[in-house]
């Protein structure tokens, strides 16, 4: 609503576009050097479906099943995928809302999948959450010095006569005015809102931060404003990112590696280029070429696009074998047998699908079949010896499968 | 009054059209001096940020809205008749049958109680009343299937909250199409669905306009959606026109700042990483009391470049661009390609300007 009191901050005083310019950031590079901070192996999170009567557990929805990665220090790591898929269950298991039902997610020597609540407590300083929704986020009784006050005085960071001046500061380092903390959330815009969640995320100073889909309740104006304001939080106080959003450009644009998930699993991983100029897998193929672009309009009509039929299955009773079986246009029958394995294919790339290759490359013969030990129909072949070493490991190896020379590559 | 940025005979002329609601707190002007038309056959892509008046200036060529309430002045023609001031009776008669909206929020405009399929034979008998309910319910059979809604025999008896977002998206066009209407304009059709649910139901749109020759007018946030859908681009910034014209004139070679904003805000998947995030400053302006002059001035990077106070104590006129014939745009700005090129161009798109060296 424009109706809105929108205060206008010292910030926002209209700059030459030259200045404004300098106030942006074009897109985040990869640091292959850093250390990870974050490394999550075979996470699971079971939520157990129960009847209303006898509160006895029925089923299980599998919203994350199985998923491995690595966030580096001061890094970005993107979570794409569509509705349901299982990234705000991931966030939120990494910030601990939940305890998974399995696996581990090692952040600074400790496991925070297996810490009791107690423990984690000094942990929390550490690993902050930006939420999707500005509006509902901030509690509208609370003055916006007293949400952003808030982390300080649970976690006695700061003594209580330091609070509102350090809360000033806070407020100042996300561009808002810092005389404002007495006024309350309903007097800012969605854009300032935003804002005023990222300030209280960065009271304790975190190393890692999950942002939800922080920009997409935002009106398209103001969304490059907050992403820009992210970046300059991550190079100032060097805090990675576990980027949730289902905007693939913006994915780009933040982010130098990106997971691609699919019913509760990662498909396809890998640095941008890998994910966005030489994606393998049918799914995150068929993503990229539905999203509408701009340089369109140079030529007029739509993109020449993979076209997925059907709805999403349900992850109560997800498909057997591989999960995107159901609308994948290359489908053979060992897809329905057996689940493909997460194989690194590039130096920083892993895929997960039988037929893996570039847009109308896909080898006709599954290239897992020998690894599975099984033919390539997916049925058991007592002559092939299965191989052992399949696990999902968060991270990459030094050598991998290249599909193009049909060799192992190595780094 | 605008030029058409084509020729040919519009289905839908709007000229001059005002809205504006009386409120507690003053006059809402939410919709100032509008013009625009749609041919058959052709899409209208309508943007601009939240609050610009995108839905309203749509309700109004519906009728939607409450003549207590809304002052409406200006004119709508819908095939010739004009529809501002029309009877209730005659409006209700074009609504749904000649001309018909897909609504921003599905499952609001669902009712919650009644199935799927009694909703769209309902709205068929509406402008058939000779139908029998047997035709009225193959008739909305029919349409699911259409929309590409899986197993519409069993899906047809189902209630509105057992669909998923995608699936009642498609239930609302099967609505909206269910009488073939001349006009479809869809409200955010796509927004909130993941990308995949989108480039269905855009296809669906683009075959259903192939088919029955139907004019579109589609209002979006997305300017990818624009670019692969419309033949125009109508943005619109506090209630007015800011900029108008083909969508390759005025999406690859645009005049106006906010324009230029709306770009550079958003980042392309296919983009050069160097490419830029650059916001457009400030909020959205006050439709109680617009900024004077130039409406978009007080966020606007580029108004030193317009010599004197212009931009802020004169509002800029509608006008043919410099470039492209129908193209349309609101600025005092003297070279605005000029401007484009030697600034704005090198930061959002870096590799458009290697090529055209
Ligand atoms: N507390 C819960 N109890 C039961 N099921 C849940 C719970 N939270 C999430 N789920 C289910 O887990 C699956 C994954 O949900 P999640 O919210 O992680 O998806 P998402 O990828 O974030 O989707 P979106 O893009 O719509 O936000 C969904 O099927 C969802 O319905
Ligand atoms: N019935 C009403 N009474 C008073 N003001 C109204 C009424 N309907 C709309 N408005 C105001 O008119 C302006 C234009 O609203 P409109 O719904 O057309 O915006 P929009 O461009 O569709 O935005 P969005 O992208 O958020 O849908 C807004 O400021 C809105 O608050
Ligand atoms: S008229 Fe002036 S303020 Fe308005 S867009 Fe053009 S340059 Fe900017
Ligand atoms: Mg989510
Ligand atoms: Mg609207």
């Amino acid at each position: 609503m424009t109706e809105d009191a929108t205060i206008v901050e010292p910030g926002e005083e209209r700059e030459s576009f030259e200045e404004l310019v300098k106030h942006t950031h074009s897109a985040n590079e990869l640091d292959t050097s850093a250390p990870p901070v974050l490394t999550v192996e075979n996470l699971r999170m079971y939520f157990p479906i129960k009847t209303s009567l006898m509160r006895r557990t029925v089923g299980h929805v599998q919203a994350v099943d199985g998923v491995s990665f690595v966030v580096p220090k001061g890094g970005a790591l993107g979570l794409v995928g569509e509705s349901g898929c299982g990234k705000s269950t991931t966030g939120q298991l990494i910030t601990r809302l939940y305890k998974p039902t399995g696996g581990s997610m090692t952040f600074e020597g400790h496991d925070l999948a297996s810490i009791s609540n107690r423990e984690m407590k000094p942990l929390r300083r550490d690993v902050q959450m930006i939420f999707q929704d500005p509006y509902s986020s901030l509690n509208p009784r609370h003055t916006v010095g007293s949400i952003v006050g808030a982390p300080l005085r649970v976690h006695d960071v700061v003594p209580k006569n330091k609070t509102l001046s350090r809360v000033q500061e806070l407020l100042e380092v996300v561009g808002l005015n810092p005389e404002h903390y007495n006024r309350y959330p309903n007097e800012f815009s969605g854009g300032q809102r935003q804002r005023i969640g990222i300030a209280r995320a960065l009271a304790l100073q975190p190393k890692l931060m999950v942002a939800d889909e922080p920009v997409s309740a935002l009106d398209v104006s103001i969304q490059a404003q907050v992403i820009n304001l992210l970046q300059d939080l991550q190079r100032e106080f060097d805090i990675a990112f576990l980027f949730i959003a289902h905007d693939l450009a913006v994915v780009r644009h933040f982010c130098p590696e990106v997971a691609v998930m699919y019913l509760g699993k990662i498909v396809e991983i890998g640095d941008r280029e890998s994910i966005y100029a030489n994606a393998h897998h049918p799914y995150t193929q068929a993503l990229l070429s539905a999203v509408p672009d701009v340089k369109q309009a140079a030529t007029g009509g739509r993109r020449e696009r993979i076209r997925l039929t059907g709805d999403v299955p349900s992850p109560i009773d997800p498909p057997s074998g591989c999960r995107f079986r159901t609308r994948c246009p290359i489908a053979q029958e060992i897809c329905a047998r057996h689940e493909p394995p997460l194989l690194q294919i590039g130096k920083r790339h892993k895929v997960a699908c039988h037929f893996p290759g570039r847009l109308g490359e896909h080898p006709r013969e599954p290239l897992t079949a020998r690894l599975l030990g099984v033919d390539a129909s997916g049925q058991p072949d007592p002559g092939a010896s299965p191989a052992t070493d399949l696990v999902e490991q968060p991270g990459y190896a030094d050598t991998w499968f290249d599909l193009d020379g049909k060799t192992i590559g190595r780094a | 009054m605008s030029t058409a940025p084509t020729s040919g005979d519009p289905y839908l002329v709007v000229d001059d059209l005002t809205v504006r609601f009386p409120t507690a707190d003053g006059l809402v002007q939410a919709v100032t001096g509008l013009s625009y038309q749609v041919e058959l056959g052709k899409t209208l892509g309508i943007v601009g940020e939240s609050g610009s008046g995108k839905s309203v200036s749509s309700m109004a060529v519906l009728g939607l809205h409450d003549r207590r309430s809304a002052q409406i002045s200006g004119s709508i023609k819908v095939a010739g008749t004009e529809v501002v001031g029309l009877s209730e009776g005659r409006m209700r008669e074009l609504r749904g049958n000649a001309v018909a909206m897909i609504f921003q929020d599905a499952l609001a405009s669902l009712h919650p109680f009644y199935k799927i399929g009694a909703q769209l034979a309902e709205a068929y008998r509406t402008h058939h009343p000779k139908a029998t309910k047997k035709e009225a319910r193959s008739r909305a059979l029919e349409m699911l299937e259409r929309v590409g809604i899986p197993q519409p025999d069993k899906r047809i008896d189902q209630y509105p909250h057992q669909f998923s977002g995608g699936m009642r998206q498609r239930a609302m066009i099967a609505m909206g199409l269910i009488n073939d209407p001349s006009l479809l304009i869809a409200d955010e059709p796509t927004t909130a669905l993941d990308v995949t649910v989108q480039a269905q139901i855009l296809d669906l749109l683009q075959d259903l306009q192939q088919e029955f020759n139907s004019a579109i007018i589609i209002i979006t946030h997305d300017l990818g959606v624009v670019a692969e859908m419309a033949d125009d681009v109508l943005v619109m910034y506090a209630g007015r026109a800011v900029e108008y014209g083909s969508a390759k004139e005025v999406l690859t070679r645009p005049e106006m700042p906010y324009t230029w904003g709306l770009l550079s805000s958003v980042p392309d998947v296919a983009a050069d990483t160097n490419a830029r995030m650059i916001p457009i400053p400030g909020a959205p302006p006050s439709l109680l009391d617009p900024p004077s002059g130039c409406p978009f001035h007080p966020r606007c990077a580029h108004r030193e470049k317009v010599p004197g106070d212009l931009c802020r104590t004169e509002l800029p006129e509608l006008l043919p661009a410099v470039h492209g014939e129908g193209h349309l745009k609101r600025c005092h700005l003297a070279d605005p390609e000029a401007v484009f090129a030697a600034e704005v161009l090198p930061e959002i798109a870096p590799e458009m300007v290697e090529e055209k060296r």
